[in-house]
């Protein structure tokens, strides 16, 4: 099977009905993305499908097709973080942080449909993220301020 | 001297639980010979911590007493810190290494903190208790205060002078009257630093504190936004398998017939059945778990006591209060019959889960009969002890290290995972690693206690407290002692037989004993028509629970309170290992009975503050966690199994579920810095509830209050 991934394609030798989760962490070593729940409702998982918010969990590998997959090794180059992470750093908002690349993939396909969101568009595209730590207020703060950029 | 430092580093936690081993091996128990060699060889690298790398760079541990156990000087002026602490997300290894950045005086760049690593850091009964600033704070000061002192006599030496002339600033010994500098990873030339620590050394004040007290940015924050941070469920190691555990399907199940032939016969799977045990490990997680689905067993199952019936078995199961958990003064039962107006009531606490994001996961390999296991545990030390039970091998031959993990809030005291990827390792003679699904998590883990609380107090006309009697069923002694003045009382807790898995929580039972203590307050008050705050003011003495239940009213603007139709403010306050906390909350409670929280104003005082911004996080954080077991949050579970093992059936808070929030910080530079990542989630959820009555006139009495909106 081939997989478009961070602008790079993939063959990895997959069933179709493999989660991509598990494709990206344990074929391809982009452990980024991360296990919370395999239902599709803490978005630990997310990562962008030709540019929108996608559960990897509970996407099959076989519905993806030519579609472009940026994971969050792929949203960052060699030398600038994304908008949205650097926000994100100067919050200082995180704990544990294993919450934080599902966060920074949802926070930036928000961002791309909508530049301005209000505080309340944010908490409905964020909705599905959870932060078992408590953090909500800084990261709302953070995309708030990583969108009046 | 020696002693001293494990009294401090070790002293249990008279109320902390740590959850048994939920299994045990039946192996072959036969004696391991430690080989002649040169200690562990670790080929493997992960990122542990600011460096992306853990190496062998000890050969053995130092004693506790010396420097060296601590701070370790490089030759380019490197400062490695080494501390049997865990990173879970309370960011300590930021505020640790301010404390020594301060102490020392090295830029805080400089700095390297090795944590969790029962191969390179001294001993630590583990992360809990808020005990890592009072406690492992001072140790690391001390030892850098030593190493500063000592580092300035070997100037001294050096550049031939007197020690007054000299003086250490940001990594360089300058001598005041010739200029002359040297740099101190030029004068340990990497060498340890074998020294006593000076316990009567002169430590910085409060008001000499240049990096501590500020506001510093979690350590290696890029590596976590980006990515690219190893947590143990992210690591892989050469030829490693992927291990998947058969569990029981409900509790008190256990095998009478296994049949693992099937699963034997699926190419390159090992398949372990070793008592209770049955596990397997294979290329693939995908592999593994159709050979767990190939195995086929009968089980044998008991009778299990359901939710339907907790509270009731809670209470018949408790046990007489032993003296340590006692608190008697005066005659309460006297006291409350003669008391001018009174109020009995019971209160039911339901099971929770910790649920970190990050689900149990651990990594073991076997390189002879030396184990190294790397696993997301708040107790490293303890869950080698465990190995060493299990394996009978001695404590030397096993490593255990705990890279920064998905948090933990007490729930990740024990080590199953590893404990599982070794049994599996030892048999597959190849690495292996388990990571718990989340319904592994949500079922085999450890819960918050249940339990029922039965209060009866009694007060004057005036409004003066006059009898308080409090037992705690099962939930635990945590804050279960009252603040208030009250010359007649008894305070028991009763510990019970659990029929879940039971272990510590954030601020183990005080959440829930403040809930039970701060709602009586509140209906007191109610019943003496006396305003909640000042009725709480009247019947303090403490002066830190005073200054934040006033900061919290100020900031939230308590006396100008009453808000529009279908909302209620309530006040609430709580204190535990030397630090306080008081909340007050709005609510709106819609005509359809659901509950939101509008806005939350919280005080908190934990002696000086090492980290601001961090600090301002855990609060924010334990108001928001606090509101998920205050609301909406418990475990269903019938005949052994637990209902709701999902994020789907066990609801978390969210972003919704986030208040318009304000957060006070009171910072006494005259009281010892103090943990803060337990109590101020103990005075929110009776503060809700104090708002719900507000609001509505309902009176809650159970935890969670509202798990399906209340009825109106």
């Amino acid at each position: 099977m081939d997989l478009l991934i961070n602008e790079k394609r993939y063959t990895v030798d997959a069933n179709s009905n493999e989660s991509l989760l598990n494709i990206l962490r344990e074929k391809l070593d982009l452990t980024g993305s991360k296990y919370g729940c395999g239902e599709g409702s803490c978005g630990a998982c997310t990562v962008l499908i030709n540019g929108k918010a996608t559960r990897s969990c509970i996407t099959m590998a076989g519905t993806v097709g030519e579609k472009k997959i940026t994971t969050i090794e792929g949203l960052a180059d060699e030398k600038n973080l994304h908008p949205v992470q650097n926000a994100l750093l100067e919050a200082d908002a995180f704990q544990c942080a294993y919450c934080a690349p599902g966060m920074v993939m949802s926070a930036v396909s928000l961002l791309k449909s909508n530049a301005r969101p209000s505080e309340a568009d944010i908490v409905r595209a964020m909705q599905g993220n959870i932060c078992r730590c408590g953090t909500y207020p800084r990261i709302v703060k953070a995309i708030q301020n990583a969108s009046n950029q | 001297m020696h002693k001293k430092i494990k009294d401090i580093t070790l002293a249990p936690e008279q109320y902390e639980l740590h959850a048994e081993p939920s299994y045990q091996f039946g192996m072959n128990r036969r004696k391991f010979f430690s080989v002649l060699g040169s200690g562990i060889a670790i080929s493997f690298t992960v990122v542990n911590s600011i460096r992306a790398e853990l190496i062998d760079n000890k050969d053995t541990k130092d004693s506790e007493d010396l420097i060296s156990a601590w701070i370790h000087v490089g030759e380019t002026g490197l400062v490695t810190v080494y501390t049997g602490k865990a990173e879970v997300g309370q960011n300590i290894r930021t505020s640790l290494a301010q404390i020594v950045a301060d102490e020392l005086d090295v830029p805080f760049n400089k700095i390297d903190m090795i944590m969790g690593d029962t191969a390179l850091t001294p001993y630590d009964r583990g992360t809990f208790g808020s005990r890592s600033i009072p406690y492992m704070g001072p140790q690391l000061r001390k030892a850098a205060a030593s190493a500063r002192e000592y580092l300035i006599e070997m100037a001294a030496v050096e550049l031939k002078t007197d020690r007054k002339s000299l003086q250490l600033k940001q990594g360089i010994i300058i001598d005041q009257k010739t200029k002359k500098s040297v740099a101190i990873g030029k004068l340990t030339a990497g060498k340890n630093l074998v020294k006593p620590i000076n316990n009567a050394v002169v430590l910085k004040t409060v008001d000499q504190w240049t990096v501590t007290g500020k506001s510093v940015l979690k350590v290696n924050g890029e590596a976590f936004i980006t990515g690219k941070h190893k947590y143990v469920s992210d690591m892989k190691l050469p030829d490693m398998l992927y291990g998947k555990i058969l569990r029981a399907p409900s509790y008190g199940a256990t095998p009478a017939e296994v049949d693992i032939s099937a699963a034997k016969e699926l190419k390159d799977v090992i398949v372990v059945h070793d008592g209770d045990f049955i596990g397997v490990a294979a290329l693939t997680s995908k592999i593994a778990s159709d050979a767990i689905k190939a195995i086929k067993v009968q089980w044998k199952t008991t009778p299990q006591t359901g939710r339907s019936e907790i509270f009731k078995y809670l209470k018949d199961k408790g046990s007489p209060s032993n003296r340590k958990d006692q608190k008697t003064t005066g005659n309460a039962d006297e006291a409350f019959n003669k008391s001018d107006i009174k109020i009995s009531q019971s209160f039911n606490i339901d099971y929770i889960a910790h649920a970190p994001l990050e689900p149990r996961a651990g990594v073991a390999q076997w390189i002879d009969d030396k184990l190294t296991v790397w696993t997301g545990t708040q107790r490293p030390f303890g869950v080698q002890e465990d190995l060493e039970k299990i394996f009978n091998i001695p404590k030397e031959n096993i490593r255990v290290i705990m890279p920064d993990t998905g948090s933990g809030y007490g729930g990740k005291h024990t080590g199953e995972a590893g404990i599982e990827a070794a049994r599996l390792a030892k048999e597959a003679k190849k690495a292996v690693k388990v990571v718990w699904s989340r319904e592994e998590e949500f079922t085999w883990a450890y819960f918050r206690p249940a339990g029922v609380i039965d209060v009866k107090a009694g007060i004057t006309k005036a409004g003066t407290l006059s009898a308080w009697e409090f037992h705690n069923y099962n939930s635990g002694g945590s804050g279960i002692e009252t603040p208030y003045v009250v010359p007649n009382k008894l305070i028991e807790y009763h510990p019970s037989d659990s029929p879940l898995r039971q272990g510590s929580y954030r601020g183990l039972a005080a959440p829930a004993n403040v809930f039970a203590r701060e709602c009586i307050m509140n209906d007191l008050a109610q019943a003496a028509k006396i305003e909640p705050l000042a009725f709480r003011l009247k019947n303090l003495k403490e002066q830190r629970m005073k200054a934040v239940l006033e900061a919290a009213a100020e900031k939230f603007g308590w006396s100008s309170k009453k808000a529009s139709p279908n909302h209620g403010v309530g006040i609430a306050c709580g204190d535990e290992k030397g630090s306080y906390v008081a909340t007050c909350a709005e609510v709106l409670v819609d005509p359809a009975g659901e509950v939101s929280v509008t806005r939350v104003a919280v005080a908190f005082e934990c002696g000086a503050i090492i980290n601001p911004i961090h600090l301002e996080n855990q609060i924010m954080g334990s108001v928001i966690q606090g509101m998920g077991g205050a609301l909406f949050e418990w475990i269903d579970f019938k005949d052994g199994k637990i209902i709701n093992p999902t994020f789907s059936s066990y609801r978390i808070p969210r972003f919704s579920d986030s208040p318009k929030l304000d957060v006070v910080m009171i910072n006494r530079k005259d009281i010892p810095s103090l943990g803060a990542g337990e109590t101020p989630i103990l005075a929110i959820a009776p503060a809700i509830r104090n708002a719900i009555d507000d609001a509505t006139g309902k009176k809650l009495y159970t935890l969670p209050m509202a798990p399906n909106g209340i009825s109106l």
